[in-house]
């Protein structure tokens, strides 16, 4: 389980995360919402332990453990996983090197025995197989070349092969054309288990109909300013995000002091 | 400079492991350059008189040459009377005969730098030369090689027993008045290794020598020659390490290759001289003169350098393409860590016709490094049908470090063809962070960028030293990001 408490975060001295709590339990799949620059990105990155991103107050805890004391590599070894927004490009070193280098990394930490070459390669084409992605790309470099949506699938790929117990996909969706859309979900929708959760970030309703999420969460000015079920996905589709800024003000929910100076660097 | 790069930076500093010093006595001459001194040096290594001649020549040569100041790189003048021109370990007279009768001191010291010098060790398919100072201190498979026709000893072995070969070929590749440090070390070679390879003959080993810098204040300034006659082929391979000491040591080296009709020759360079500590301090000046003959038609000169190490690295391993249908290749991995500079590169002069070139450089910047390419591709009127394709790529680690690529293209011909690439790429956070959330650690992830930015050249180096370039690297990038 996944519990967030009071995250205030900052980039470059901006503060961004003002006050979040979120609560996912065990085998949820949570859609977070919200227009740009409500501080959706900021939240994947921090919970991944992107050091440009300073925590300054609050906790995380997961099955028991306080995850802002972990260094991001371990954090991915206890299995987080963030499928990137922007999936990076690694001249010179081949997504099929990488992939072992991960998913041997991973298994060393869960104290597996490593995948030599024959059982990675077994594994990892019939993954590419249910993610549509042909067998060349294994030995392109990491993500160079690779179209938005290639770049996307490679995420979910390397998802399926990391087998994650929380797994964050920070707009996955954004530039991906329908069919791309689908592939993705179903990739998504395969993983979903009573162990692992799923914190999916979305800025449009579009995705929700493909990954159906236990609850949805609007992010608005750094904090959850409205939670609910899949209908929430909808109405936001048909109301906007306006709405919940003029609830935030009605309930005087914006008008708390952020309590952030006095627990500044905890997490560094 | 955030977390990540801190952890970069103490994975980069990892000690220089073939600091240590050898307490050995040593046979030393007094500090100072003079025609004394080259008398000395002669004297010393009971050289004919025609070697001496030849020294004096190129000393009063360089009397009237100054040091070159075109290189990207920066020092404080060399004082040239500083240094100490000979240095030996004692040793019974004339050298030993057989390994039973080196010191074993050295043994451990080639032993300790994983290069065993027992014929059945490890290397066992590899005959090493070991240089330490200014001596060869032992060649192995000698005999073995001997059976092929092939000769494989010291320079100074080889001025007594095959002068002829020396004069014949010293100096045709590379003339005493070549450059500064070219008449420099013409003037004051002291030992190095010499490489016959008779006419059809494939070696049948790997040859190698491994240079070990020992003595305080001393210079090294090897010669080395490799001859291979009509359709012989050759695979060589040099390694050197020095102590970590904090003054600067010159080592001013000059390499001749010579290869006649069909002869092939494979030169790789493993360089990992002291580069000096983390600010600068101490390391090896290495001025190297490298340059190959393809005299022959139909021959090729392939160089292979990785280049770890030195303070500073001014070097440009050359192929002079005499012979038709010649092919002279470059594969260079140059790293400057911390404060080392290099300036490095190729020339390719194209003279017979249909002679062809490759350039593969691949440049690594990291800390406070400053990588410089320099190179030159020739055509000369004569040279029809002429092609060079070059490819120079630059990693740069880090936001403090530097890279420069210098390239000259002179075409006298127009049938040319004459191509050149060049790429400069940056190891990001982006790219570490995207490693570490698969869970890989920043070391992992740095040593993975890498060794996929140098695979093309690691390749064409041979099998046994491949894998050690490659952990070599990994050695020299510790710490390399602030």
């Amino acid at each position: 389980m996944l519990q967030i408490n009071d995250l205030h975060a900052s980039v470059e001295g901006k503060q961004i995360l003002r006050g979040l709590n979120l609560e996912v339990k065990s085998g949820e799949v949570h859609a977070i919402m919200g227009p740009n620059g409500s501080g959706k990105s900021t939240l994947a990155q921090v919970l991944a332990g992107r050091e440009s991103y300073h925590v300054d107050g609050g906790s995380v805890t997961w099955d028991g453990k306080d995850l802002l004391a972990l260094p991001a590599e371990e954090r991915a070894r206890e299995g987080l996983f963030l499928a990137f927004q922007y999936p990076v490009e690694i001249p010179g070193v081949s997504n099929a090197y990488f992939l072992k280098a991960a998913v041997n990394a991973v298994r060393r930490h869960r104290k597996l025995p490593e995948l030599d070459a024959m059982d990675f390669l077994k594994r990892v084409k019939a993954e590419m197989k249910a993610v549509g992605m042909r067998e060349e790309f294994l030995y392109r470099s990491v993500n160079e070349g690779f179209s938005g949506g290639e770049k996307k699938r490679n995420e979910v790929l390397q998802m399926a092969l990391l087998e994650p117990r929380l797994a964050v996909l920070d707009e996955t969706d954004s530039g991906l054309d329908i069919d791309a859309l689908r592939i993705v979900a179903d990739g998504v929708n395969r993983l979903r288990s009573p162990e692992r959760s799923m914190i999916v970030i979305t800025h449009y309703q579009r995705l929700l109909d493909y990954i159906v999420p236990d609850k949805v969460h609007v992010l608005s000015k750094g904090r959850i300013a409205h939670s609910g079920g899949p209908e929430l996905a909808l109405e936001l589709e048909q109301r906007g995000y306006a709405w919940i800024g003029d609830e935030l003000k009605e309930t005087g929910a914006g008008a708390k002091a952020p309590a952030a100076a006095a627990r500044s660097g905890a997490a560094q | 400079m955030n977390a990540v790069t801190t952890k970069i930076d103490s994975f980069l500093d990892r000690e220089y492991e073939a600091g240590f010093v050898t307490e050995i006595e040593s046979d030393t001459i007094p500090k100072g350059l003079s025609e004394d001194t080259i008398r000395l040096i002669s004297a010393r290594k009971g050289e004919p008189a025609f070697m001496l001649e030849w020294r004096l020549a190129a000393y009063r040569h360089w009397l009237t040459m100054t040091t070159p100041t075109w290189a990207q790189v920066w020092y404080p003048p060399v004082d040239f009377q500083d240094i100490v021109y000979y240095a030996a370990p004692k040793q019974k007279k004339d050298g030993p005969k057989s390994l039973d009768e080196v010191d074993p001191e050295l043994l451990r010291t080639y032993e300790k730098l994983g290069v065993p010098l027992h014929e059945r060790a490890k290397l066992a398919g590899v005959a090493v030369d070991a240089v330490f100072d200014s001596v060869s201190v032992a060649t192995t498979f000698q005999k073995q090689l001997a059976e092929h026709g092939i000769i494989f000893c010291s320079f100074s072995e080889a001025v007594k027993t095959h002068p002829e070969l020396v004069k014949k070929y010293l100096g045709s590749v590379v003339p005493p008045n070549d450059n500064f440090y070219a008449a420099l070390n013409s003037a004051v070679f002291s030992d190095g290794s010499f490489v016959f390879i008779p006419k059809g003959v494939k070696c049948p080993m790997e040859l190698s020598t491994y240079f070990r810098i020992n003595a305080k204040d001393s210079g090294q300034f090897e010669r080395t020659l490799i001859i291979a006659e009509e359709g012989a082929s050759v695979s060589y391979l040099e390694g050197c390490t020095a102590p970590m000491r904090d003054e600067n040591q010159l080592h001013a080296a000059v390499v001749e290759l010579v290869a006649l009709d069909d002869a092939h020759i494979k030169y790789s360079t493993v360089q990992n001289w002291y580069p000096g500590d983390k600010d600068g301090k101490g390391g090896i000046y290495n001025f190297v003169t490298k340059r190959g003959d393809c005299r022959g038609a139909r021959s090729r000169i392939s160089w292979t350098q990785v280049e770890t190490g030195s303070a500073i690295t001014w070097k440009y391993p050359s192929v002079v393409l005499r012979g038709d249908d010649s092919v002279g290749e470059f594969h260079s991995v140059a790293l400057s860590n911390h404060r080392q500079q290099a300036d490095t590169g190729t020339k390719m002069i194209h003279i017979g016709r249909n002679t062809r070139s490759t350039i593969l450089s691949k440049g690594i910047s990291a800390g406070h490094g400053s990588n410089t390419y320099r190179g030159m591709v020739r055509i000369t009127p004569k040279a029809v049908g002429a092609r060079n394709y070059t490819q120079c790529d630059s990693l740069l680690i880090g936001d403090k470090c530097a890279a420069h690529t210098f390239p000259t293209v002179e075409v006298r011909h127009p049938s040319a063809q004459v191509e050149h690439e060049a790429t400069t790429s940056r190891i990001g956070e982006d790219q570490l962070f995207y490693a570490m959330q698969r869970g890989l650690s920043a070391e992992d992830a740095v040593s993975m960028i890498v060794s996929g930015f140098c695979r093309e050249v690691f390749k064409e180096l041979p099998m046994e030293f491949a894998v050690e370039a490659q952990n070599l690297l990994g050695v020299s990038l510790e710490g390399s990001v602030g």
